[in-house]
């Protein structure tokens, strides 16, 4: 069930006579000089050359930097990155949204990111939608009076553990001090508030709006309450619940025997933010979105992190093990080698069954900051080929590998976004843990490591950041896969060509798709929806 | 009816030069509105004998946005029509939407259709134009001619070549006009032919040398004008000029703002002149 081999040249058509080259040239004939130039360095082709120490270098990709004004890319916003992708899925913290109506609207229960409380009497504040409902009058006299009322409001209603503001662009405009009234409510009301300056433009994506959330969390929240956890204790970052990924990889983990202190945020609440410094491990789904996270709570408390993946059975199964041989437990490892063995054969009955119906079929994801390398994985144990993709708001590590962190250029725009300075935290520092951490590396065990999507991708794919519409189109007039994934923004002008399209963001109305359980539940959806005549009568019969 | 906006360096005395000038005007019969764009709202003090004006933002905070013209305009000297922007306390908010939201205001309840019958309306803005609020009144279908009060003092000349340079982008795409520049003497050496020689080099004029005159601040204790406190004053006949040149003038121009080198050598070039 490997995934597309990545010595493999791609087919980019069923016949084979397209090239990568030409398909790229022809795409960027069409911009001026300018875009081009952009658009060259974000456009490449996967071509590696293997070193004669046996290395891979991949080619250098262009990553986040501006969108060309008028291109229709992809991307999203700061403000949306932080309210709605990293604290959208906590379920019982208050988040208002200071600004117009319009963007706390638009910005609520958008995401399928569900989430589910104990019982009716547990805090669940996802189905409301706070705002401050700025008008003209607030935008001229400033906004931080009626900011205060509004908290003062949600808590006189609620008395909910936290409330977190989030700036909209007006509020950037005009000055408002979020983090001061935060902070006299805090005083005042004498639960945690905090503010986030996630004005929309702050960033070139969204990706900026995670950075911003991960600072705050990790200033204001974590690190709050010191209630010891068990030894096989972690925490999964970057796992947003989408679809119930979460409940899924939840109930997994338990069976496994390990103790999931806190999600970084798919049904998360605020408890367990608080706390999630006293997980012995951090594991990370999503590098780009939260390994913020996961770098200043080992710079803090000395907890170290590995990247996991749970989409797909086989990534599964190996975060998994992954898992166990950091905790180096013989029971551990039997019991997660027990769980592996249970879920198994129905992953491999499944694969039996739509295997033979979808292998060899050609696929293009464009989607995320982690999940258009994730799903390849899924893909691969279809035996579907991922002939292109791209991340619409990733940074070149996600792309290169971790490896290149110290060679990417800090432009204007990311020295815009804070970054915070963590020192060790004088009483909660776990040495021993570092020590273990040290002693592993020796035995070959990899920390923070992440290889990036590129390593894994066929030879010669196609590698696109922060896709546009026109881009979009001519891949699939030119190449016509089987199966483009990407969000809603641009479903339905694929479907309109007569390819199908998966929403990778939200999975349209499907999932869970993660672990073993979700696997199944992906290699179904994909046949039922890649497999549908309809996609043959797209035409009119006039048109035939 | 002539729209006419008085830009200026902060604490230069723009607002008291508009309103003498509107003042002197209203002795001569005609009808004048003067809308203060200042979010310290104290453009119509000395017209109105205090700081009695409710601003347009105020009252559209109060009465939301059901509001009679009546509610934001009021008669002062010789039947003057005072307005007050207003505008947010300082550090808070954003004064630039204030002026854009009471002038649209103004303008939808209005203050400047021809049944009011105005010969003339003043906008009065703050010292530097620091955004695109402090512009309004200058954007296309607003105020068409613009005065300049600056003296012979450095920081006031680059002040006023820096409004020229707001004004030539306006001037561009809408019809505004400089019409001159105001000098609001500070005795400063050689000031009325440095001002002439500045305004030349602008491609405009200067329309009149107001003279230094402590008349103006013991009208002002008064919370009045001169003409109104004593009309016999001379500094009062120095506005009644001013007046009577702006009234004839005919001369405006899209102005020609001076590289900073240019500037700085008029200054040495005058500033030097007495000195040696």
């Amino acid at each position: 069930m490997a995934p597309d081999s990545p010595e493999q040249a791609v087919e980019l058509t069923p016949d084979g006579t397209l090239t990568s080259e030409a398909l790229r040239e022809e795409l960027l004939k069409a911009y001026p000089k300018k875009s081009r130039r952009k658009r060259e360095k974000q456009f490449i082709i996967n071509e590696k050359t293997v070193n004669e120490d046996g290395t891979v270098t991949l080619p250098q990709i262009g990553a986040n930097t501006r969108t060309i004004p008028g291109i229709l890319t992809q991307r999203g916003c700061t403000y949306a990155g932080c309210k709605g992708v990293i604290l959208g899925p906590t379920r019982d913290i208050v988040n208002i949204t200071h600004g117009p109506i319009g963007c706390g609207y638009y910005s609520w229960l958008t995401r399928r990111n569900q989430t589910s409380a104990p019982s009716d009497d547990h805090e669940n504040y996802m189905t409301y939608c706070f705002s401050t409902d700025m008008q003209d009058e607030n935008i001229i006299f400033g906004g931080e009076k009626k900011l205060a009322a509004a908290i003062q409001e949600a808590y006189d209603i609620f008395q909910p553990k936290a409330i977190a503001v989030f700036s909209t662009c007006p509020v950037g405009l005009i000055g408002d001090d979020v983090h001061q009234v935060a902070k006299d409510m805090k005083e005042k009301l004498g639960i945690n508030i905090f503010g986030f300056s996630c004005e929309g433009y702050k960033g070139v994506s969204q990706s900026a709006g995670h950075h911003i959330a991960n600072n705050q969390v990790f200033k204001h929240v974590v690190g709050t309450d010191n209630t010891p956890r068990s030894k096989f204790s972690i925490n999964l970052l970057g796992e947003y619940n989408i679809g119930g990924d979460a409940f899924v990889l939840e109930d997994l983990l338990e069976r496994c025997g390990i103790e999931l202190v806190s999600t970084f945020s798919g049904n998360s609440t605020y408890d367990q933010f608080a706390n999630a410094h006293m997980a012995n491990l951090n594991a990370v789904m999503c590098h780009r979105s939260i390994n913020y996270v996961a770098d200043m709570i080992e710079k803090k408390y000395g907890t170290p992190w590995i990247k996991v993946n749970f989409i797909g059975a086989k990534s599964t199964a190996k975060s998994l093990r992954k898992i166990g041989e950091y905790f180096a437990d013989e029971k551990l490892m039997e019991q997660i080698e027990k769980v592996i063995s249970e879920e198994y054969p129905a992953v491999f009955e499944a694969q039996k069954q739509y295997k033979p119906k979808l292998e060899g079929k050609r696929v293009m994801l464009f989607v995320g900051g982690s999940r258009a390398h994730h799903y390849q994985d899924l893909f691969g144990e279809l035996g579907m080929k991922t002939v292109a993709a791209g991340y619409e708001f990733a940074h070149r590590d996600d792309y290169e590998g971790r490896d290149v962190i110290p060679d990417i250029k800090i432009d204007a725009d990311s020295r815009n976004i804070e970054e915070l300075h963590v020192d060790a935290d004088p009483d909660m520092y776990d040495s021993d843990k570092v020590r273990d951490k040290w002693a592993k590396e020796e035995k070959g065990y990899s920390f923070a490591e992440y290889d990036g999507m590129m390593t894994q991708m066929a030879e010669k794919a196609l590698v696109i950041d922060d896709i546009n519409h026109y881009e979009s189109e001519e891949l699939i007039k030119r190449v016509k896969p089987d199966l483009f994934c990407a969000g809603i923004k641009e479903k339905y002008v694929v479907q309109k060509m007569g390819v199908p399209c998966k929403q990778l963001h939200s999975y349209d109305y499907g999932g869970p798709y993660a672990g073993f359980r979700g696997a199944i539940e992906f290699y179904k959806d994909i046949d039922r929806l890649v497999n549908a005549k309809v996609w043959k009568m797209i035409k009119a019969p006039w048109d035939e | 009816m002539r729209k006419v906006a008085i830009y200026g360096k902060g604490g230069i005395g723009k607002s008291t030069t508009t309103q003498n000038t509107v003042a002197a005007l209203a002795e001569m019969g005609k009808k004048v509105m003067v809308v203060g764009c200042d979010p310290k709202a104290d453009s119509t003090r000395l017209l109105l004998g205090g700081l009695a004006q409710k601003s347009v933002l105020d009252t559209i905070r109060d009465e939301g946005e059901d509001i009679e013209l009546d509610d934001i305009r009021r008669d002062g000297f010789g039947s003057c029509k005072c307005v007050e922007s207003g505008g947010p306390e300082p550090g808070v908010g954003c004064a630039g939407r204030g002026i854009i939201t009471s002038i649209n205001m103004l303008e939808q309840l209005g203050a400047y259709d021809e049944s009011e019958e105005l010969d003339y309306a003043f906008y009065d803005v703050l010292g530097d134009v620091v955004c695109g609020g402090f512009a309004m009144p200058i954007r296309q279908g607003k105020a068409q001619e613009i005065y300049i009060v600056c003296s012979g003092e450095m920081m006031a000349m680059y002040a006023a070549n820096n409004i020229c340079k707001g004004i030539m982008k306006f001037a561009e795409s809408g019809g505004v006009r400089l019409g001159g520049l105001i000098c609001n003497s500070r005795n400063v050496d050689n000031e009325s032919e440095m001002i002439q020689e500045f305004a030349k080099r602008l491609g405009t004029q200067m329309i009149h040398f107001v003279p230094r005159d402590n008349d103006v601040q013991r009208a002002e204790i008064r919370k009045m004008t001169v003409i109104d406190w004593n009309p016999e004053a001379p500094q009062a006949d120095e506005y009644r000029t001013l007046d009577r040149n702006i009234d004839n003038n005919e001369l405006f121009v899209i102005p020609k703002p001076l590289e900073i080198e240019e500037l700085e050598s008029l200054l040495l070039e005058y500033g030097l002149l007495e000195a040696a």
